[in-house]
């Protein structure tokens, strides 16, 4: 029988409003007792005084990228970069090679996860086959193999008949589809946003209406067939405006945003000189868009943070701005960017960002977890807010060095990392 | 020499006017060598200068050999279609191995915006951006600025119209940011459809050309690139020089001794009718000889050169 005690900590756990000292005790891979005072005996203790306690973080949005691009991450590698930066579970996108759209594959990620992953791993599948936007997955296998959602992330579903397809057949097994919005016509081989600073870069730029139309497009989908839409990667006012209205008319729609569209804007890829590890798709955006984003975490029409982790090798990010691959990674920045500039700089408090990078994950797919009740799965995550964090992408889990944050110094870490009730992760102090 | 205090010349941007002064200062002083029997100089003998162009280009291109040649550098140039790009090498590879062989300057033409600067982060010799996407061509804003300044005798307070594809031109966006930087007062005017947004935080912009031209000292026509345009950006050729084209109807709107500019190549009863290009405003062949000292200038401010000039 394993036991885990975690002593003295402040424990923040969202889903019961409980933000108090408490001592958490882990048995058998479960949450068994959140009490005042636990007694020490027979469990490996963690001395959790002054640190915060919280229910395991859940990032929706990884690309783990194995199988196929193992040279850019493995499930071995992206779940320690996960561990590392305070993630107890990871969500993989299914845009491998092959491609995660049958039940083979999916069973084939899971057994690595198992064999050498150190965090949990859901997989998503794909909306349709080959994510190619035509003909529809097997979602029903896709489910039972353990898939949690849908999506054809990195390429959006162009037809508005598939959508809706997709909408209503995931229905069946109460699958959310996950959509990466975007309108293909307008986005015509874009390196960045449409905007001035594009304009003086030279650089050819998606206008932000190329999102925001298909959020849009999909709400209303949503609405017409009762499906679970959940949009990937928010980036633009008009996007989180549609979600907001969506949302208050009763449409079953949630939305993630990544931390680089809630602290960058486009200025970063000229302040960078054109400096390809400002590139990702949704692009950076305009200043309004970014604090549109900001707005939509605070008042709830965003239900999760999550990081579109999306490791590259160096030489495909080492090339000219245009020819550079899209993506940043986000698991092992993720954590100490929220707690410096969202939650120390005031803008939210500690338990709101809990529950968008813990609860509202776990509500968004169904996920066990998102809580510190008995009987919860013991994934924990410990915070240490004064952890000074320099980002060093040298000293990086992950395969990929691509942040536009390096350098930055934040104030805040996740140091311990529990996934069923073993401590996968432990900085010294 | 002084008056320039970076190592590349990536773009107009980033310059002061001073440094721009200088830039034409120095051109103006060494055009006289061009009118010599004996059109060579010994000012940057033992300096290796690479042209590495990779996108096709007659005028520019040949304009940094000469310049080079009569400063008396060694140089090669290098076309993309001719060099190992054809064969998958990367633009980094490429420098770096140019590089190992020690050149003092690489002029780099390219199609992706900031490939200079890329250059300049991941290499040692001084860059000179001959043209990035649409981003900057700082060396013909400086030979546009040069011209207007022999024919005009300043920049300060003149009025200039750029008309035509600005959205995907590094040409206008070089010329904005030099003249409002030396005082001058820039219309753009092109359809709405090949303005790129933003850009009237710079400049003024109007849709209808007779309002640019109107009054303007200098009107600067920039190239459509039709095979890509027609029937996208505006319906077809006729109605763009029917709205947008420089006629010699329209030429009478502006001052008596307007200048008019076009980097070349034209796009003759396009763009700008055939009258307008051949008549006597037309100071588009002084451009190309300006474009010969401007480049000697600042190939000389940039390697500073020990020998006489």
């Amino acid at each position: 029988m394993s036991r885990l005690l975690l002593k003295g900590g402040r424990v923040v756990d969202p889903a019961r409003r409980l933000d108090a000292p408490r001592d958490v005790l882990l048995e058998d891979g479960r949450v068994a007792r959140v009490e005042k005072s636990l007694s020490r005996r027979g469990a490996e203790v963690i001395e959790a005084e002054g640190l915060v306690v919280c229910p395991g973080f859940i990032d929706l949005h990884v690309h783990l990228r194995e199988p196929g691009r193992e040279d850019k991450e493995t499930i071995a590698t992206g779940t320690r970069a996960a561990a590392a930066g305070g993630f107890t579970a990871v969500c993989a996108m299914p845009n491998t090679a092959p491609v995660n759209d049958n039940s083979g594959i999916t069973r084939s990620i899971l057994e690595k996860a198992r064999s050498e992953g150190m965090v949990r791993v859901y997989p998503i599948g794909a909306i349709t086959r080959g994510s190619r936007g035509e003909e529809l997955a097997e979602y029903g296998d896709l489910k039972d193999a353990g898939c949690v959602a849908v999506s054809d992330d990195g390429r959006p579903v162009a037809s508005a008949r598939v959508m809706r397809r997709a909408l209503e057949y995931a229905r069946a097994f109460d699958l959310p589809v996950v959509d990466h919005c975007e309108e293909p016509a307008l986005f015509e081989r874009a390196a960045m946003n449409e905007g001035p600073v594009a304009t003086l870069l030279g650089l050819r730029g998606t206008p932000s209406a190329a999102e925001s139309i298909v959020v849009e497009r999909d709400v209303q989908l949503a609405e017409l067939t009762g499906g679970r839409l959940h949009v990937a990667h928010l980036s633009t006012a008009a996007s989180a405006d549609a979600v907001r209205r969506g949302k208050a008319r009763g449409v079953r729609v949630t939305a993630e945003v990544t931390p680089h569209h809630l602290l960058l804007t486009d200025q970063a890829v000229k302040d960078s000189d054109y400096d390809a590890s400002t590139k990702m798709n949704p692009p950076l955006r305009s200043e309004a868009d970014r604090r549109a984003m900001v707005e939509a975490l605070r008042d709830g029409t965003i239900d999760a943070i999550a990081t579109d982790h999306a490791p590259h090798t160096v030489d495909d990010k080492k090339v000219e701005y245009e020819e550079a691959a899209f993506g940043v990674v986000g698991l092992e920045t993720a954590v100490s960017l929220c707690l410096d500039r969202l939650v120390a700089s005031g803008l939210l408090p500690l338990t709101r960002l809990v529950t968008l990078l813990s609860t509202g994950p776990a509500r968004v797919f169904g996920l066990p977890g998102g809580t510190l009740a008995p009987g919860a799965p013991a994934d924990v995550t410990v915070l240490d807010l004064d952890r000074p964090r320099k980002v060093d992408p040298a000293r990086f889990h992950s395969k990929g060095r691509n942040t536009p944050f390096a350098g930055w110094a934040l104030k805040g870490a996740a140091v311990i990392t529990v996934v069923g009730g073993q401590i996968v992760w432990q900085e010294r102090r | 020499m002084s008056g320039y205090p970076h190592r590349h010349l990536l773009g107009i941007e980033s310059l002061q006017p001073s440094e721009i002064v200088a830039v034409l200062d120095t051109a103006e002083g060494l055009r006289e060598i061009l009118d010599r029997p004996l059109k060579k100089v010994p000012a940057l003998r033992g300096k290796t200068v690479v042209n590495l162009f990779y996108e096709p280009s007659t005028r520019t291109r040949a304009s940094f050999e000469v310049a080079e040649k009569v400063l008396s550098a060694d140089s090669l140039s290098i076309s993309a279609s001719a060099s190992s790009a054809q064969k998958g090498e990367t633009l980094l590879d490429t420098a770096k191995n140019l590089e190992a062989m020690n050149p003092d300057m690489i002029v780099l033409r390219h199609s992706a915006a900031g490939a200079a600067h890329f250059l300049a982060r991941h290499c040692r010799a001084a860059i000179v951006n001959a043209g990035d996407g649409a981003h900057e061509h700082p060396t013909q804003a400086l030979l546009d600025a040069l011209t207007l300044r022999q024919r005009k005798g300043r920049l300060e307070g003149l009025r200039v119209a750029i008309v035509g594809d600005i959205l995907h031109s590094r040409v206008a966006r070089s010329n904005v940011w030099l003249l409002s930087k030396m005082g001058a007062k820039v219309v753009l005017c092109a359809p709405p459809t090949l303005v790129p947004p933003g850009i009237d935080a710079l400049a003024p912009v109007t849709h209808r050309i007779d309002e640019a031209v109107e009054g303007a000292d200098a009107v600067m026509m920039l190239r459509i690139q039709r095979e890509r345009m027609t029937g996208a950006y505006f319906p077809s050729d006729r109605e763009y020089h029917l709205r947008f084209g420089l006629t010699e109807a329209r030429v009478k709107r502006a001052k008596k001794d307007v200048l008019i500019l076009h980097p070349g190549p034209m796009n003759r009863g396009v763009e700008i009718a055939s009258e307008v290009a051949d008549g006597p405003y037309s100071v588009i062949l002084d451009q190309v000889t300006n474009g010969v000292a401007v480049r000697m200038a600042v190939l000389l401010l940039l390697l500073g050169g020990g020998g006489e000039s």
